[in-house]
């Protein structure tokens, strides 16, 4: 049953890509090109999104619990760090340099673009870095902005 | 990166896109407890096959997410209907760019939806800050490789 409601999770979720524009690499870029051939409709994308997690995260809260058992599980750290600016500017750099970020490089996978074929394996190798980098001394959590 | 495609705006179909992609971050909140973070979820998974430091527990709707996710254009195309998309073809830019995108999610904890999506509806401070981060990076990157570098 997990495992079932987890598929089905991801399937909405690579639904709302696909038909948003987000898994279009092209329209990811030509929206963070504000001074050439912007389209906005990612805006959209990431309002309709927001406020519906907005929405409905606060009536999923007057439960007490999960339905699949345990408990809500939130980030509790407050602090801006070195590892979040530093990293969320990586991020946006390699954003735009290739106009996937991580859902909809997987929802690209079974359309075996070349440029996804190359992507995926690279992101995984970044986040495996990124997980141990975390720890790296240049990158201490104490060094706060 | 390469030629310009020139895209359509769809302000309703990617509200409607949207919507969908907040009704699964609830999903996951009401189901299992946690944000819809892809780079968190992909974390998660991958921490099954490389130690990945602090991994979390519960794997299993974490693969069947990912693959649920892979399954969605699919079917798309089963439904008869069409995917678009146009990824850049300069392979040596997106090893680059995923190299980035998986270094600075992993770092930042977060990425277009855990941060975008599930930490502003949270209200969460370092979700702000990063989104603003990330978007301001990305627009100044694709300014100068579009502008300035001349389309490389």
């Amino acid at each position: 049953m997990r495992t079932f409601l987890g598929f089905l999770s991801g399937l909405v979720f690579g639904l709302g890509l696909v038909v948003s524009g987000m898994a279009n690499p092209a329209k990811v870029l030509n929206f963070l090109d504000l001074a050439g051939s912007w389209d906005p409709s990612l805006a959209f994308v990431m309002g309709g999104a927001t406020v519906t997690a907005y929405i409905g995260y606060r009536l999923v809260w007057r439960r007490t619990a999960p339905a699949m058992g345990g408990g809500f599980e939130l980030p509790t750290s407050t602090r801006i760090d070195r590892p979040l600016v530093v990293g969320a500017a990586l991020f946006g750099v390699g954003w735009g340099i290739g106009g996937f970020c991580p859902g909809p490089a997987w929802t690209a996978l079974p359309l075996l673009a070349p440029g996804t074929l190359v992507f995926l394996p690279m992101l995984l190798l970044g986040l495996w870095l990124g997980a141990h980098g975390k720890s790296l001394s240049i990158l201490n959590p104490k060094g706060a902005f | 990166m390469g030629p310009i495609t020139p895209t359509e705006f769809t302000p309703w179909l990617s509200l409607g896109g949207g919507i969908l992609i907040g009704l699964s971050a609830v999903m996951v909140m009401a189901l299992f407890g946690r944000i819809a973070g892809i780079a968190g979820i992909t974390n998660g998974v991958l921490g099954a096959i490389v130690p990945m430091g602090a991994a979390p527990q519960d794997r299993d709707w974490r693969l069947a997410f990912i693959l649920g996710m892979i399954a969605a254009p699919l079917a798309v195309l089963l439904a008869g209907g069409t995917v678009q998309q146009s990824v850049p073809n300069n392979l040596p830019g997106m090893a680059i760019a995923g190299l980035l995108v998986g270094l600075g999610t992993g770092l930042g904890s977060g990425c277009t939806s855990g941060h975008g999506v599930c930490g502003m509806a949270r209200l969460s401070r370092r979700s702000f800050v990063a989104v603003g981060t990330f978007m301001a990076a990305a627009i100044v990157t694709v300014f100068v490789l579009r502008h300035v570098a001349g389309g490389f």
